[in-house]
């Protein structure tokens, strides 16, 4: 291992960590450009957390151990995420530590300890919300590891960087599995991340909430990290849908030195603004769903997803 | 470093393998007789458990020491005649490679939950002590004569005495109806599974009338014949196992078993039946075919889903555990599925690598199974529910036990960086070369056969989260809760022994690979190629996929850490304890959780085909309403009963013959010999 490679690895980790909240500010700003409200100021998230780890934390008196150490341990998986999705470089130490397959389970890992958490206080809330992410969990998975499936049958690999060294070698493949694959993508993305039509991040609204009802016992500085963990999961879902569908600019083997780096940044920032406002675009077109309807929706991207890898193997056998 | 390890175990192992087999004979001798010591004092719980007990547990690490130096020290199979049985079949003992890693797994589990039954029997309940340890240590013996026979004669010995001594222990509360019930049904299912095993093992002899495993190994078969003995096999092992349609015994055994049994009979007993189909089908028959590989696929992916849905429903949290083993047995049967189809179709590296999934599953499955039994157990006694409706915030009275059975959570919800996550990892990864099968059509069906896989690994994360959920965290949920008490230590013992197993083997899968290796290599003349580190695993190629736990678990661990220091360093650490929110909600009550039933409800909603549901809704104007939902197997009443009816049918019909007077039955004499006299003549 080249030391360079250490380097490229904090960057990376560093500017996850950093311009995460940015984008969940930007989503905002996009959704209120569009649904003709003023809009936030850009740097509100920041803001917030700031407040947050100054106040003092409000702990219900039954609160266990587990509760208290469930923000650290959600912050630290996502963290480690993002060190493992190659969203600059592929050249990483970390990406070998876990393929695409174990980042799905790291994520799994991450819902269910705050499902766990949720359920610790008692609340009627808690429980009510960790039963809801769970069950999105378990219907969204299959359809992101089928997803998966397909840039696998695409590229031999379920490694993300060598997904994107793959695509870079081969750029000339269009397959039509791609886009079914992608729609597919998008819907779990949205689902996984608390984003309408699944759930509203921005409303409490008691009987709809998903996300939000499993963070209603937290406060200060845990709910800080608890909300930079949430936007950091969404930059991590945004990073592996640009490693899968369109890994341009990504540094890849062999491209070293500043001048990539700063390419794949740029290429970076340019791909999130127009993610962000993709997905505000969604977001404000579309209803929330109830909450019956999330297993049809997810069934939807399941099918979309298993569709693509039959419309793949048909026209490549 | 691992693999210098590796070089020091065997050289260790090449001096010291005088025989481990004679070793291994002596262990299962003193099990026996450790069994029997419990008669010197009869009614002593403290003879029997606190000594007995602690004995077996050293004798269970023995094993496992034995079995693995002989896998590590790489030698020929070990073979002893012995002489006793009958005349003219005296008892073949075999050690190699499989049994060696049966025995391993044996061992290193059997360990843990021994330590904890030291802790776990307490005088006056159910049966006598003496008798107790007898049972206890005679079912560990034959478990172990199970995977050493090498004769159908021995086999079917060690396989029967296995069944009659485990259902000995679960009807150990026999004063309950219920228990002698469950007793019965499984009695009946490991007879009609035995019946079959014979059957097979009459089918592969060959007309040779030879019944050493030996002979069979060189017979030569019919595809037919082949196949009735693998059906045969399948019928007899997997009803053993609990694969769907024969489970029905395994969630009614398992939870009336004191929960030590239980652990043995789920963590252990249903390995000896995945040994018996490996041992049938990749090692005594010389050929396969691939239709059996989309049998044993079908079968265990819908034996999986089955039992990860069934477990969602359940109300009892051994019931629920005993599903979730239903689920994971499916999971082991689907690698070998696929093991069998990648091998029938010349892929031998894709074929190890799906069989590797499976053993180590086996391995990790008898590890966490363990000891969430184990963890019910400590429940159990402080607590004395079973009903997840009346438990809840354990966490708070028990953080030993809750925090063993955490670790238990998490590695059967198969999340990374532990155990359970491993094998699933490894079955996913094999599933992602099904494409590559010669069969048109039946490869494009099967990558739908690893999202049911998928689904049922997310599915049984929603299961445990339920289970810990409910039984550890919230609020109490009846007041007696609060005298609940701790685990003693010798139960801590076992859990700890059991919980390190399932860190440590997340985050060094190598340990448990190595120990496959030679196993895959023997019956599939191939081993998954893992990396040259000692940290990561790459079954195929470093560039295709790889994972490190213990890379993981050091990065999760650091990075939460450094978060911790830094938000202490720069922000406070100041805390104010108060009542809980809620949304501004004052009144609550710890009977506003989620129950056990409520964390159902999206499955029933969704699943609902698979089950016979009765529900009584309350009216409006009830004054004492409540909401009743009863759940039951469809097969259960579509299958089971039907038969039972017909076989109480069938012996009525027959009891007509049976008047009761002494002169119709001379009658009946007489007729059959007139019949002989006619036939012979």
């Amino acid at each position: 291992m080249r030391a360079i490679s250490f380097v490229r690895q904090f960057v990376e980790v560093v500017l996850a960590i950093a311009i995460a909240p940015l984008f969940a500010g930007w989503i905002a700003q996009c959704r209120a450009w569009l649904q003709n409200r003023s809009a936030p100021p850009l740097l509100l998230p920041y803001r917030t957390l700031r407040k947050l780890f100054f106040k003092d934390v409000a702990l219900a008196t039954d609160a266990s151990l587990l509760f208290r150490a469930t923000p650290y341990v959600l912050f630290g998986t996502m963290v480690l995420a993002a060190a493992i999705i190659p969203s600059l470089v592929t050249d990483l130490p970390l990406a070998r530590v876990a393929d695409s397959i174990a980042l799905v389970g790291l994520f799994a890992t991450a819902r269910v300890f705050l499902s766990l958490a949720a359920m610790d206080i008692g609340t009627a809330f808690g429980t009510l919300g960790a039963r809801r992410e769970m069950m999105v969990g378990f219907l969204a998975e299959p359809a992101l590891l089928m997803v998966l499936f397909n840039a696998f049958l695409l590229y031999g690999s379920t490694s993300l960087p060598s997904l994107v060294d793959g695509y870079r070698t081969h750029p000339s493949i269009i397959d039509p599995s791609v886009i079914f694959a992608a729609v597919a993508f998008v819907m779990v993305a949205l689902a996984e991340n608390a984003r309408i039509p699944i759930d509203n991040p921005s409303t409490h609204l008691e009987l709809t909430m998903i996300h939000e009802a499993m963070l209603l016992e937290y406060s200060a500085r845990h709910l800080a990290l608890v909300e930079w963990a949430s936007s950091l999961k969404l930059f991590n879902y945004a990073c592996i849908g640009f490693a899968l569908f369109m890994p341009w600019g990504i540094a890849t083997q062999g491209l070293d030195g500043v001048g990539p780096l700063l390419i794949a940044i740029a290429a970076l920032i340019g791909k999130l603004v127009i993610a962000g406002a993709a997905l505000a675009l969604i977001e404000s077109l579309s209803a929330k769903l109830r909450i019956f309807r999330a297993p049809e929706y997810l069934a939807m991207a399941f099918l979309l997803a298993v569709l693509g890898l039959l419309v793949h193997l048909l026209l490549g056998a | 470093m691992l693999l210098s390890a590796n070089h020091w175990i065997s050289g260790l192992a090449e001096t010291l393998a005088v025989n481990d087999l004679h070793f291994m004979l002596l262990l299962v001798a003193a099990w026996m007789t450790l069994g029997f010591a419990g008669f010197l004092r009869p009614h002593s719980i403290r003879f029997v458990a606190r000594f007995l007990f602690p004995a077996g547990a050293l004798l269970c690490l023995g094993v496992a020491l034995l079995a693995g130096l002989f896998l590590a020290s790489g030698q020929a199979p070990q073979a002893v005649v012995l002489p006793l049985g009958l005349p003219d079949l005296p008892f073949h003992i075999r050690l190699d490679v499989l049994s060696g890693f049966f025995l391993l797994l044996l061992g290193v589990a059997g360990a843990g939950i021994s330590t904890f039954a030291a802790g776990y029997f307490r005088s006056g309940e159910g049966t006598a002590p003496a008798l107790l340890g007898l049972e206890y240590h005679l079912f560990l013996a034959s478990m172990a004569m199970v995977i050493l026979a090498d004769d159908a004669y021995l086999f079917m010995v060690a396989w029967e005495t296995m069944a009659l001594s485990s259902y000995f222990l679960v009807t150990s509360h026999h004063r309950i109806p219920e228990i002698r019930r469950a007793g019965f049904l499984y009695l009946i299912m490991a007879h009609v599974g035995a019946v079959c095993i014979l059957l097979s093992f009459g089918v592969l002899q060959g007309g040779s009338w030879q019944f050493t495993f030996d002979a069979m190994r060189s017979a030569h078969f019919a595809p037919f014949w082949a196949t009735t003995a693998f059906l045969l096999a399948l019928l007899g092992f997997g009803a053993k196992a609990g694969l769907v349609p024969m489970h029905v015994w395994l969630p009614e055994a398992h939870p009336a078993a004191p929960s030590p049994v239980s652990a043995m009979m789920s963590g252990l007993m249903l390995k000896t039946a995945i040994y018996g189909m490996l041992r049938v089908s990749f090692d005594l028959l010389s050929i396969r075919f691939w239709q059996w590989g989309v049998l044993l696929l079908v079968l265990g992916l819908f034996s999986a889903l089955f039992g990860a849905i069934f477990a969602a429903v359940q109300t009892d949290m051994k019931r629920l555990l005993a599903y979730s083993s239903i689920e994971n047995v499916g999971l082991i049967f689907t690698g070998i599925g696929l093991s069998i189809l990648f091998e029938t179709s010349n892929m031998h590296l894709f074929a190890a690598l799906a069989l590797t999934a499976a053993l180590v599953h086996s391995f990790n499955h008898a590890l966490f199974k363990s000891l969430l039994f184990l963890t019910t157990g400590s429940v159990l006694h402080a607590t004395k529910q079973r009903s997840l409706g009346k438990l809840g915030g354990l966490i708070r009275h028990m953080p030993w036990v809750a925090s063993f059975a955490l670790i238990g959570t998490l590695s059967i919800a198969g999340l990374p960086p532990l155990n359970g996550f491993v094998s699933e990892w490894l079955l996913l990864q094999s599933f992602l070369f099904t494409p590559q099968l010669p069969h048109a059509f039946l490869n494009m069906l099967i990558p739908l056969g690893a999202a049911v896989l998928a689904l049922t690994v997310a599915l049984s994360a929603y299961v445990m989260v339920k289970f810990y959920g409910v039984i550890f965290l919230g609020q109490p949920r009846e007041p007696s809760l609060v005298h609940a008490h701790d685990a003693n230590w010798l139960e801590r013992l076992g859990l700890i022994w059991l919980a390190a197993g399932c860190v440590l083997i997340g985050a060094l899968p190598q340990i448990v690979l190595s120990a496959v290796a030679p196993v895959t290599g023997k019956l599939l003349g191939n081993t998954v190629r893992s990396s040259s580190t000692f940290w990561s695993i790459a079954p195929i190629a470093q560039e295709q996929a790889s994972y490190s736990g213990l890379i993981l678990l050091a990065g999760i661990l650091s990075v939460v850490a450094i978060t911790f220091v830094c938000v202490r360093l720069l922000a406070h650490g100041r805390i104010r304890r108060t009542a809980a929110w809620d949304c501004g909600y004052p009144w609550q009550t710890c009977r506003m959780q989620d129950t056990a039933e409520g964390f159902g409800q999206p499955i029933r909603h969704m699943f609902g085909a698979f089950f016979r549901m009765e529900r009584s809704l309350p009216s409006a104007s009830d004054d004492a309403p409540r909401y009743r939902v009863y759940i039951e197997d469809r097969l259960w009443c579509g299958v089971y009963l039907p038969i039972a009816r017909g076989v109480q049918g069938l012996a009525d019909a027959i009891a007509v013959l049976q008047g009761g007077r002494l002169s119709i039955y001379l009658l009946y004499s007489f007729l059959t010999l007139l019949a002989l006299l006619v036939f012979v003549l």
